[in-house]
């Protein structure tokens, strides 16, 4: 028997080319909006593998240091290194700010680690690890950063001695790592008028300036001048060790909450980009719902379109289940060109998007079954107006 | 009992009613029709005199409303309709020629005429075949694999009697064949339709207006008022 579908198709192929390629315009943009999702997850997951802990504590009742601000002193980090099941900790510090480089400003999220600690880049992909104490910074190669290029941060400038890759906070903005000190300056001290006009009026203070006690106004301004505090303590546990028995240690002695890979991996997703997430579902469901009605319409139309060559073949003796499986067909080949169309765009335009866009191969498959019955759904209204076509239409009078 | 013997089709007291109550109209008052294998016979008639709809009810698209009808000795229609499929009926047993063409511009010319044994269950080589026997027959061959849209009129309305032709079916129904065409292609295409009534033994019923071809006709079915009238016609040439 002749496929009436793939000969109708083939006949009048332009068209068929030109409407595929427009609903795989549609599906490229639906699979990149899953793909940005992907990615928002992604990049999510790999900031908590990439830090290298296993657990991060942060300041009680808050869900730092990704979610929500946290503040804890740097020294708690030894008073952790001693509990049971610790192999070893790390400051971190994280800020998201602007940096500038060639005359151009790019967002990133400045880190301070420790050298040797958790929380420094998990790897390189050119250059150096950071050696001295000051000024050197490791950067994500999607910052846009060169190596051996001197990046402004705030009041200093730094030399990009090394690219890592996929090293990027829960909004997708690139990480640079800086020495710690760095980073906490970056983040806590206050700009130079800011410090005179503390220290006037700190001196101004007669408490701090009593006859007799030398040496407590500079001591008092210079601890104004300095900053103590980062954002979280990265902890490995030692081997064997179970996280969550020493996360429990933790939250129950130290005062401090303390999140597992599995917690902070439930605060990133499922509460930081849950809205982001549930953004993404609406545009999804809203461009499905626009994907099957540009189907209908379009095989509604082609249908429309050979109402008399469906008459002359009805009336030639053609079964209902012939009639109906061309148009059903014709709606299926339309969504397979849609879909190759679309996901041949979707790779091709998913570098260009700023943020990583994750296209799984698991979320084609599943976006191909979502096609293939959309447009399937799409048809009936096509195959009930060609069954309600009267064969003798084909007969005039 | 479908034999040569009973004439392709034959009509008795066919109605049509459209409509119930007063405002009903009868456009069949009672027909009355005879057609053997092989003959040509014209079917004509002003405007609104129910032509169509004794095409109609011939080509088993609407429902008479009560007669009698048979094709090669089988009644179909007996005050109700005696055939379960009558979708096998149209593909089978009946060929239409229209006054377009109305080929399948999707197909080209062989799969045309293919399609209907392929209905049929006829497989897709000796559907071909067959298809291209009948082409052959009617001087279009060497248009075998042409698009639709690449044919001539006259070449169309070929391809579509080839089609008609393709199931053997003993009766076919032409409704104004040769509308669109001028004379010389007029009298072509009947004389096509004579040479395959004799050819395929088959009834052909031309429903018409055309004066150029009335001619042709050696027996006229007159319809009137849904009531038909046979005469004789001058049966020339074409």
């Amino acid at each position: 028997m002749i496929n009436l579908a793939g000969r109708d198709i083939l006949h009048g192929w332009g068209k068929f080319a030109f409407t595929g390629i427009g609903l795989g315009l549609l599906i490229g943009v639906t699979l990149s909006m899953a793909g940005i999702y992907r990615g928002m997850v992604e990049d999510a997951t790999v900031l908590i593998e990439g830090s290298g802990a296993d657990l991060w504590i942060v300041q009680q009742g808050t869900l730092g240091p990704y979610a929500e601000p946290s503040s804890l002193r740097d020294d708690v980090d030894r008073s952790i290194a001693g509990l049971p099941g610790v192999a070893q900790t790390g400051n971190v510090a994280y800020l998201t700010m602007q940096a500038s480089h060639g005359g151009t400003e790019s967002r990133v999220m400045l880190v301070g680690f420790e050298r040797g600690r958790p929380g420094e880049p998990a790897f390189l992909v050119a250059g150096r690890p950071v050696s001295r104490s000051h000024y050197e910074a490791v950067a994500d190669e999607k910052a846009g950063f060169r190596v051996g290029e001197r990046v402004r941060i705030r009041r200093h400038e730094y030399e990009v001695v090394g690219l890592t890759r996929r090293m990027v906070s829960a909004s997708g903005d690139p990480m640079v790592f800086v020495p710690l000190k760095d980073a906490q300056e970056v983040q806590f001290l206050k700009d130079n008028d800011a410090l005179v006009n503390e220290r006037a009026r700190t001196a101004a203070n007669p408490s701090f300036n009593r006859p007799g006690v030398p040496g407590l106004l500079e001591a008092v301004q210079a601890s104004q001048a300095q900053s103590r505090q980062v954002n979280s303590v990265l902890v490995r546990v030692a081997e064997g060790a179970d996280p969550e028995d020493v996360a429990a240690g933790i939250r129950r002695w130290k005062r401090l909450q303390a999140y597992t890979k599995a917690q902070m991996d439930e605060i990133l997703v499922a509460k930081l980009i849950a809205t982001s997430s549930r953004q993404i579902g609406m545009f999804l469901v809203i461009l499905s719902v626009v994907s099957a009605a540009i189907v209908a319409f379009i095989i509604y139309t082609l249908t429309v379109n050979k109402v008399r060559e469906i008459a002359v073949l009805k009336l030639i003796g053609a079964t209902n289940a012939t009639i109906g499986g061309m148009i059903l067909q014709q709606a299926l080949g339309l969504g397979v060109i849609g879909f190759v169309v679309g996901r041949f765009v979707a790779g091709l335009w998913a570098p260009v998007f700023p943020k990583y866009v994750l296209l799984l191969p698991g979320d084609a498959l599943r976006g191909f079954a979502l096609v293939m019955a959309i447009c399937s759904l799409a048809s009936v209204v096509a195959i009930r107006a060609a069954l309600r076509v009267d064969p003798a239409e084909a007969i005039g009078g | 009992m479908a034999t040569a013997d009973h004439p392709a089709i034959r009509i008795q007291g066919l109605r049509k009613r459209y409509g119930t109550g007063e405002t009903a109209v009868d456009a069949l008052k009672g027909v009355d029709m005879t057609v053997g294998h092989g003959e040509v016979v014209g079917l004509i008639g002003p405007s609104g005199s129910g032509k169509s709809t004794l095409l109609k009810c011939l080509g088993a698209v609407i429902e008479p409303t009560g007669g009698r009808m048979e094709i090669a000795g089988e009644a179909v229609y007996d005050e109700g309709w005696r055939i379960d499929d009558l979708r096998a009926l149209r593909r089978d047993r009946i060929g239409f020629i229209f006054q377009a063409p109305y080929l399948i511009s999707f197909l080209d010319v062989t799969d045309n005429v293919a399609l209907l044994p392929m209905l049929a269950g006829v497989g897709n080589a000796q559907a071909r075949s067959r298809a291209r026997e009948l082409l052959a027959a009617l001087d279009v061959a060497h248009r075998a694999s042409a698009q639709v849209s690449q044919l001539s009129g006259g070449e169309q309305q070929r391809v579509a009697i080839a089609r008609a032709l393709a199931n053997r079916p003993p009766v076919i129904l032409a409704d104004e064949p040769t509308a669109p065409l001028d004379s010389v292609r007029a009298l072509t295409v009947v004389r096509i339709l004579n040479d395959m009534a004799v050819q395929f033994q088959a009834a052909i019923i031309v429903v018409t207006h055309d004066e150029k071809i009335i001619p042709t006709f050696r027996r006229i079915y007159h319809i009137r008022d849904g009531r038909t009238h046979e005469e004789a016609g001058e049966g020339r040439a074409p």
